[in-house]
């Protein structure tokens, strides 16, 4: 292979009081597909930011090599104009704007300040070949799906003439099906010439299409290895990552024996939910499930298995339009109508979008903790200051929060860090079924395992807990038994001894071609 | 944005940092370590003082004569009353742009009650208070329960309410109203006990709430001490006591060398105390706070939004509805042109006293103290006899440069 395309020396990059980039050095060989991993926090997202501009040339210290000579972008559209271009995470794409507009954007095929539509819908139907869409260029955007959306940011690079195709957690909100496709376009990618840099937290994508992966952990880069050698195994990449050896990632824990006498503590017969615009769609289709005390039961399912739906329908009609089943709790029928109502027959459901549906980013750690039961810390509707702030400082030393004080907002915590307020604010809610949706996305190797243990301890203390969850390892090294769900079915059962990523992966696709 | 809070936030949060660490960094330190935590709050209270001093010495000394300090709390006493209601408005993400006009409408109803119908005014009182609510309440259900956007609600309202004061008073201005409703707007505390320079109710008021809050900081430092939670350190403690005394001693002596306190002022003290505790230590306070900040997680802990949201309308409705009894009173008239943009004053106090446009921040102090800018400005600019027109260019730069401010020191702490 050819010689570097991309050099970044001894790079620094500080904000007022942290360092983000300590000492980064990468190089990036032409025509490679190059992936970044390491820990939430590590730096990488900043060293892209670097490289495109966002953070313009001056506010950081080191070099840029780029095609042999030195670069100094001033910001985004300096480094776009050398073929560099960046996908963030969160896509940019304006909903109500066709495709064609979208990849256009900042970039119109204009003759005097008006727009050729002609040449603009044929370079668009050419570009979304490109990357493997047949869809309509005057199609919205809103009205595609997510995994298409991403396809649509790259074809919008491509219209840029990119060279180096930087890709920030690209597949973090696909499923299998369409992070397969965008894996595989990557690679169609590689073989025109285009150079790419790939961030990403899953091992396997990164073993699948890179060439070479580096290893970035508190800010400075640890290593640069060869995903083609031998040598490089995951648990490689991951004690790269952490700087220690993984052996333990799931706490000790002794199987759940279930008590056959006892009703369970949580059980949902017969629930269907249809979506709350396309009301011929069932999300959740007859789904009967049940968890007991001491128990915890894993769902395993794809994006779109309607795992998600099936939770926020049962707590509190939170997702869609009911269209039939019961709840039953401890044996007896109760009404979950209301997010009140469910959290008063002792269910908690902790979000897996803690950004939006779990914290008031604005407030502090104290304030979300004692939100849900603050009648706990109140007497005749008032609120007691000090018992509030003892309570919240107990599940900051407990839960291991890293925050100076409970007055620190928790829009400024780290995911992980975040992620253990939640989780602490429905633990104070006092329940006996906890339904955990994703309790570990976007969060490093570190916190996981200290919410593994809280999780394990809940357990234990005799809750019912409801694990959802995309990693199959997880699912495997923490739950007593799992269910399956593909395309809002229930598609198996099965006992923590029986399970293996194999056999469930079976059943999370299984009925997908049926149902459609 | 948000990786990069991510990216920095190990480093700015080090791991459990207990125990009384704060004594050792000297009183100075930990002063400016305060005010910077709380740089909004504390920024807008020093540019108040500085306001103050400034008109201050350009008036020669007219600012804070005791006569003047009297008519500065009557003048701007109703939009202040407003502020407060906005602020909750505001804090649960809404706005009311209707206030104004139901300040008139209230005022004119007051008017035909006890002028036109001699109707006791007490009971006019009351029922005006209800009518407030009956407002306010009608435009909550639309906007909780029926999901109509709050700006076009009370946009609605601001007309309606407009156009009924007019229909109401036929175009006309109506007065006198009976003694007792005007001491509301224009009364001080009567005097009492033996003949000294001093009005001796106010003195004693103003020493029953210095004891009061003395006690009150006093009760909460031991509290916190009993559940061995962290202190701020004695020398501060003691120095803030003795702020807030200064602070407390000297309005109450300004007061108490002319009339006394105005009636209306003890109105508001109770207002903003109540509500004060009703943001910071009420359930339901703490519920506006959530939905504002982020109304999908509140919904999804069980916060009841709509109710919430509706509340805040009929308290607004009901603020309203008072500030258009203080206004009539005070005028001693009910007029189809009264409270005119007294919605928007409201609104910019709010924004002057820290709230955000998307809701879940700010303080009921807060609004206090940016309507308190807004008045110091307009009796100061009264008092140098700059136009009405100079004023308003002058007020509108002072929300930008307050509301500049905040971005600019949100921008500067990267959150």
């Amino acid at each position: 292979m050819a010689g570097p395309v991309l050099e970044m020396r001894s790079i620094v990059k500080t904000f007022p009081g942290v360092k983000a980039l300590s000492d980064v050095t990468l190089t990036v060989r032409q025509g490679e597909v190059h992936a970044i991993c390491g820990e939430n926090g590590a730096g990488k997202s900043t060293l892209m930011k670097v490289l495109s501009g966002v953070h313009p040339h001056g506010s950081y210290e080191g070099d840029i090599l780029f095609e042999g000579e030195v670069v100094q972008f001033k910001d985004i559209r300096a480094s776009e104009q050398r073929g560099i271009v960046i996908i963030h995470q969160e896509l940019a794409l304006s909903p109500y704007l066709s495709l064609a507009e979208n990849i256009f954007l900042g970039n119109e095929h204009a003759k005097g300040g008006f727009i050729d539509w002609r040449e603009t819908l044929r370079h668009a139907t050419e570009l979304l070949r490109r990357v493997g869409l047949d869809d309509h260029p005057e199609t919205r955007v809103t009205d595609i799906g997510v995994g298409k959306q991403q396809l649509v940011e790259i074809a919008k690079a491509l219209s840029k003439k990119v060279k180096l195709l930087i890709l920030d957690e690209p597949t973090a909100a696909l499923n299998d099906e369409d992070s397969g496709k965008l894996l595989d376009l990557i690679l169609e990618l590689k073989k025109q010439g285009i150079t790419s840099i790939i961030i990403s937290h899953k091992l396997n994508e990164i073993r699948k299409v890179a060439d070479s992966v580096t290893i970035i952990r508190d800010g400075h880069s640890i290593e640069t290895l060869d995903v083609k050698s031998a040598e490089t195994t995951e648990d490689r990449i991951i004690s790269g990552m952490v700087g220690r050896d993984l052996d333990h990632r799931f706490p000790e824990r002794t199987p759940h024996e279930a008590e056959k006498g006892a009703a369970p503590a949580l059980e949902i017969r017969d629930w269907t939910v249809h979506h709350p615009i396309d009301q011929q769609r069932k999300v959740v289709d007859d789904v009967s499930i049940q968890v007991r005390r001491g128990e915890i039961v894993g769902i395993a399912g794809l994006m779109g298995a309607g795992r998600t739906e099936l939770a926020m329908s049962v707590f509190g009609r939170s997702y869609g339009r009911h269209a039939g089943g019961t709840v039953l709790k401890d044996g007896k029928e109760i009404r979950t109508k209301t997010v009140a109502e469910a959290i008063g027959h002792g269910i908690a459901y902790v979000t897996e979008d803690r950004k939006h549906y779990g914290l008031n980013l604005i407030d502090t750690i104290n304030r979300n903790i004692s939100l849900t039961a603050l009648a706990k810390v109140a007497k005749r509707g008032v609120v007691d200051e000090q018992e509030e702030r003892q309570v919240s400082e107990g599940y900051r030393k407990s839960m291991n929060i890293k925050a100076p004080t409970v007055f620190e907002p928790v829009g400024k915590l780290s995911g992980g860090n975040q992620q253990k307020v939640v989780l602490s604010k429905w633990i104070f809610a006092g329940p006996d079924v906890l339904i955990l949706d994703e309790p570990t996305r976007g969060i490093d190797v570190g916190a996981k395992f200290e919410i593994y243990t809280v999780i394990d301890q809940l357990a234990a203390q005799g809750k019912a807990v409801v694990f959802i969850s995309s990693e199959l390892p997880e699912l495997l090294g923490m739950c007593d038994r799992i269910y399956t769900m593909a395309a809002g079915r229930l598609t198996g059962e099965f006992p923590r001894a029986e399970a293996t990523q194999e056999v469930l992966m079976r059943q999370m696709t299984k009925d997908k071609e049926v149902t459609r | 944005m948000s990786t990069d809070v991510t990216d920095k936030s190990p480093a700015a949060a080090p791991p459990g940092k207990g125990g009384g660490s704060a004594s050792g960094g000297g009183l100075l330190q930990l002063v400016l370590d305060g005010l910077r935590r709380n740089m909004r709050q504390y920024g807008m209270l020093i540019a108040l003082g500085l306001l103050v001093i400034l008109f201050q010495v350009w008036t020669g000394g007219d600012l804070l004569l005791p006569r003047n300090v009297s008519n500065l709390v009557l003048q701007n006493s109703y939009i202040l009353i407003l502020a407060i209601g906005m602020m909750l408005v505001i804090i649960a993400g809404h706005i009311d742009l209707s206030v104004g006009s139901l300040t008139a409408f209230v005022g004119g109803f007051a008017a035909v009650l006890t002028v036109q119908h001699d109707v006791a005014w007490p009971v006019a009182l009351v029922l005006c208070l209800i009518v407030g609510a009956v407002a306010g309440a009608a435009q909550g259900f639309l906007i909780a329960y029926f999901g109509i956007p709050s700006f076009i609600v009370t946009l609605a309202g601001m007309l309606i309410f407009r156009g009924l004061t007019e229909i109401f008073l036929e175009g006309q201005t109506l007065g006198p109203f009976p003694d007792g409703m005007q001491k509301m707007g224009n009364g001080f505390l009567p005097e009492a006990g033996p003949h000294t320079n001093y009005h001796n109710l106010t003195l004693l008021l103003g020493f029953a709430v210095l004891a009061f809050v003395v006690l009150q900081e006093v009760r909460d430092r031991k509290r916190q001490q009993e559940f061995s939670l962290e202190v701020v350190p004695r020398n501060l403690f003691l120095l803030k006591l003795v702020a807030i005394a200064a602070a407390v001693l000297t309005v109450t002596m300004l007061l108490a060398s002319y009339r006394g306190a105005p009636i209306i002022l003890i109105i508001l003290g109770a207002l903003v105390v109540g509500y004060g505790y009703i943001m910071r230590n009420a359930v339901f306070g703490r519920h506006i706070y959530a939905i504002g900040g982020n109304l999908p997680a509140a919904k999804l802990s069980g916060v009841k939004d709509k109710k919430v949201t509706f509340l805040v309308f009929l308290n607004m409705g009901v603020l309203a509805a008072l500030a258009g009894l203080v206004v009539a009173a005070r005028l001693n008239a009910a007029s189809p042109k009264a409270g005119l943009s007294f919605e928007l004053e409201a609104i910019a106090s709010s924004f002057i006293g820290g709230a955000s446009m998307s809701g879940g921040v700010g303080t009921v102090l807060g609004a206090i103290i940016g309507g308190l800018v807004l008045g110091v400005l307009n009796n100061g600019m009264n008092l140098l006899s700059v136009g009405t027109d100079w004023q308003q260019v002058i007020k509108g730069a002072a929300l930008l440069i307050a509301v500049g401010f905040d971005v600019w020191n949100k921008r500067k702490s990267g959150s």
